[in-house]
């Protein structure tokens, strides 16, 4: 493949003329801090960067890269958790923080329309005046991009009863990797013109296509909200408390757990009164009608005692809701207080087997003597096992590589999946084909094959093509 | 690469404990904080961004550029990132680590450059008589009529352009400083607490009358006060701007001005002063004679408003103060997030008899002072001073408490005669006197 460095300078110039000298970085001081996203012990240098204003430079930036075989990484505001956003040798990172407009509300249809860069936080907040609601709150939300979250359908704190990213998009605008530009779905609730090919785009990691613009369906912002803190004297109790109330078929917001590792670092950080000496703390909130609201916390609050809850306590007012949740997404950042490297995994396992996950991680972290913390979206089965490391300890690193590996297959052994919302990237690359058999895997790779043929999208993340081997 | 390579050995950044490096774990939390990463929405001009920067040449990968040293610049120091980080980085040790590297690689050097920062840096704010002197000076040029002159006359053309930009917006000194306001030791008629009050170098000069209601509400509260002569700058302003040793130097001297065994608390009322008083640690810990002595006086050093309200002031009695007054609270940064201090100023704020309290929004974002940076980057300051007094206008307050000389100048000198800037403390003061005489 001709890289970037056999002809950088008709490549630049020619990037120069698409976005002028001011959305075009190509010094050492200006290129280092695109070398990494939020990913810990991963970087890659990258060699430039265009911030891009329209999707027509988008458009021109794909076709000259394209002419030139040199591959494409795009990147919102480098928060991902997989390495999906890392540069790759020789090629262009493409920053879409520039395009961040919110072009249309529409309270007749329930939808917004945002271009690519606009700050997830941001759609939430434009909806409210309205009476409108976007659910998805990822833990990066104040500085996610929309077109990060929807490349990596991204989660979040309400996905058990609201869902995640993907639930919410209606239709995307693609730069395809000819450059043409393409617009899929409609604001139409019903709509089964050919295939879902938004679908396609949700989750694709920037391999496909570049997203440039989102339509996003609203819902009613729920009335009422009631915040309940249970602590317990073990991480099977808050686990088995959780199992228990979706086996009760009661579906509240959010279901966060956090082990006392974690509880005691986010309250160093947010002081906003978690209980630090319990085991584990189950973060519950249901939302709607006061009624119902009113109900189903009673209800959560009697399971929790029947599980042997040491104490449940109710969030004073609405203000102190909204901060306990604040700094429950904090959990991962807080985190780094202990030691120097923190490794966040975001497997996912069937709701029923939470109880068995959960020790399994306890275990893992005995048998190769690392310090593990655990927190997550219990309610979805979605566990964030941090590992507590240094990555300039190498023998530590081998036993986290043989930690994380025994991690993913009890989840897979578990019917779960290597990853519930931080997508595959680099991270969890070499792990994928454990959870597929080969002739899922296969698809995907005939997907990325008949999209993107040149394999100049964003090589070398979620799975290698032989031509397209990236280290 | 750019240009300025050079081979002098890192002599800050390399030293660093590279576990303070490493505490950064790139998540970008710190990035809709940061007021010059939401200007330009590039990434080294963000916390995290400039950190990788500062990583990098530890790790030998990057060399102590020009690039690097603008970018140290163009960092407001408004620690904003330290607040929304939940990591817990000590950017305050970081930036100002790299910026005396920048310093001492001299990246940025020129002759004009080097002229300014010797007669400020070396002379002024280390000569605490001859700043003093030169204050008088000004006061001289300034009650004289010659400032009037001068600017009529055209003679300011002589001046630099960016001197002449600032001249009409430059403070104006008071008659007398503090040391002719406040004795050297005042005491109340109980006594409950011993303090010594830390008059600071342009708080000294623009504002003695915010030290003189510093003295008067802790002698009210039953602190006894030492006011130690002459004390001179803090050093502050040496170690935001990259010389480490000089600042090391005005801790010493500091130290060497207080009986801090006989004191029970050390008092400052300047929010940047504050957040580097109480880190004289850091800066003494391998200085054998004064390292015990640093991390005493580091546990000593409280902000007024944070005494204050720790010692459970007097909150003062209802007089007949005619009509109420609507009084708003910007916070300086280096008092709420380099200091964590928010609440207390507004105790004090909502302890005084007919003053409204009004919020206003976003109340922490910097006002685009940050020290010097108004002078040194003019543009950026400009855009957060507008932002800052929108945001004030809004509120429609006609008093604007602030606890920093710095924030105080930028903020008035952006409202005009629109609102009047105060010290909590002066209205605090105020109060008290009515008190009396009612």
């Amino acid at each position: 493949m001709a890289l970037l460095q056999s002809e950088p300078i008709a490549l630049i110039d020619q990037l120069k003329t698409v976005v002028g000298d001011g959305d075009l970085l190509t010094e050492p001081e200006d290129l280092i801090p695109y070398g990494f996203d939020g990913t810990a012990a991963m970087k890659h240098a990258a060699t430039c960067v265009v911030t891009p204003r329209t999707v027509k430079e988008v458009a021109s930036i794909v076709k000259i890269a394209g002419a030139a075989g040199v591959p494409v990484v795009t990147r919102g505001s480098g928060t991902g958790l997989s390495g999906g956003s890392i540069p790759v040798d020789g090629g262009i990172v493409l920053c879409l923080v520039n395009m961040d407009e919110i072009i249309e509300l529409d309270p007749a249809n329930l939808t917004i329309l945002c271009e690519t860069g606009v700050i997830t936080k941001a759609i939430d907040d434009a909806a409210h005046p309205h009476g409108l609601f976007y659910p998805p709150d990822p833990g990066s939300m104040k500085i996610s991009t929309i077109g990060g979250n929807v490349a990596n359908n991204s989660g979040g704190l309400r996905g058990l009863k609201y869902g995640v990213t993907r639930d919410y998009v209606m239709g995307l605008e693609v730069v395809l990797p000819s450059g043409e530009v393409a617009w899929l779905g409609s604001k139409c609730v019903k709509d089964v013109a050919g295939y879902s090919m938004k679908d396609l785009f949700v989750g694709s990691e920037g391999t496909l296509g570049i997203i440039t613009k989102v339509l996003l369906k609203l819902v009613p912002r729920p009335k009422a909200r009631r915040t309940l803190l249970a602590s317990f004297d073990s991480m099977e109790a808050a686990a088995r408390t959780v199992s228990q109330i979706i086996e009760k078929q009661i579906i509240p917001c959010t279901l966060e757990f956090l082990d006392r590792k974690t509880c005691g670092c986010v309250e160093d950080y947010a002081r906003v009164g978690l209980p630090t000496e319990a085991a584990a703390v189950v973060l519950m909130e249901s939302d709607g009608p006061e009624s119902v609201v009113e109900e189903e916390g009673d209800a959560m609050a009697a399971i929790a005692e029947a599980n042997g809850a040491i104490k449940v306590e109710k969030a004073k007012d609405d203000a102190h809701a909204t901060r306990l949740a604040t700094a429950r997404r904090t959990a991962f950042s807080a985190l780094a207080r202990i030691r120097p490297t923190t490794i966040l995994e975001d497997v996912t396992v069937p709701r029923s087997r939470l109880v068995e996950i959960v020790n399994f991680v306890e275990e893992v972290g005995k048998k190769h003597r690392l310090e593990i913390a655990t927190f997550g979206h219990f309610g979805d089965g979605n566990v964030h096992p941090t590992i507590l490391t240094d990555e300039t300890d190498k023998k530590e690193m081998e036993r986290v590589e043989h930690a994380l590996s025994d991690i993913f297959d009890k989840t897979i052994e578990l019917g779960g999946t290597i990853t519930g919302e931080h997508g595959v990237g680099l991270a969890k690359k070499p792990f994928l084909p454990r959870q597929f058999s080969e002739a899922s895997y296969q698809l995907m790779k005939q997907v990325k094959q008949a999209l993107d043929p040149a394999g100049l999208l964003n090589p070398g993340k979620i799975f290698d093509l032989p031509e397209t081997k990236v280290s | 690469m750019s240009e300025a390579k050079t081979l002098t050995p890192l002599k800050y950044l390399g030293d660093l404990d590279y576990s303070v490096v490493q505490q950064c774990m790139h998540c970008g939390m710190c990035l809709p904080s940061c007021p010059t990463y939401l200007e330009t929405k590039k990434e080294r001009n963000s916390p995290r961004g400039r950190i990788a920067l500062m990583r990098s040449i530890a790790d030998g990968e990057l060399k102590v550029t020009k690039e690097f040293g603008e970018e140290m610049y163009y960092c407001l120091g408004c620690l904003a990132c330290t607040t929304a980080c939940p990591a817990g980085v000590n950017y305050p040790e970081l930036f100002e680590n790299a910026r005396a590297e920048v310093e001492h690689q001299g990246v940025l050097f020129n002759p004009e450059r080097r002229f300014w920062r010797w007669l400020t840096l070396n002379q002024l704010f280390s000569k605490p008589r001859l700043l003093r002197a030169v204050g008088r000076l000004l006061w001289l040029y300034q009650v004289s009529g010659l400032s009037w002159l001068v600017r009529k006359s055209g003679l300011l053309w002589l001046a630099p352009k960016n001197l002449r930009e600032l001249e009409p917006s430059t403070p104006v000194v008071q008659r007398r400083f503090s040391d002719e306001l406040i004795e050297e030791s005042e005491a109340p008629s109980g006594i409950r607490y011993r303090v010594g009050l830390l008059t600071g170098c342009v708080q000294d000069l623009i504002f003695p009358d915010v030290n003189r209601a510093t003295a008067d509400v802790l002698l009210e509260n039953g602190c006894e006060v030492t006011t130690p002569r002459l004390q001179g700058c803090c050093g502050s302003l040496h170690a935001h701007n990259g010389d480490l040793d000089q600042a090391a130097e005005r801790a010493r001297a500091l130290l060497d001005r207080f009986d801090l065994s006989s004191l029970d608390a050390i008092i400052t009322n300047a929010a940047g002063c504050g957040s580097h008083l109480k880190h004289f640690s850091n800066l003494l810990r391998d200085d054998a004679a004064y390292a015990t002595k640093a991390a005493e006086w580091d546990q000593k050093v409280k902000d007024i408003s944070e005494w204050l309200v720790a010692i459970d002031f007097r909150k003062p009695s209802k007089s007949d103060t005619g009509e109420a007054v609507t009084a708003t609270y910007h916070e300086a940064c280096h008092l709420c997030h380099g200091q964590g201090i928010s609440s207390q100023p507004r105790e004090l704020l909502k302890s005084i008899p007919g003053l409204e309290l009004v919020e206003l929004e976003n109340a922490t974002d910097c006002c685009g002072s940050a020290g010097i940076y108004n002078i040194t980057q003019p543009e950026q300051a400009g855009k957060l001073q507008k932002a800052k007094v929108a945001s004030l206008q809004k509120t429609g307050a006609s008093l604007v408490a602030t606890a920093n000389p710095g924030c105080h100048l930028q903020i008035q000198n952006g409202l005009g005669d629109s609102a009047t800037v105060i010290h909590p403390v002066t209205l605090l003061a105020d109060a008290y006197r009515k008190e009396r005489k009612s």
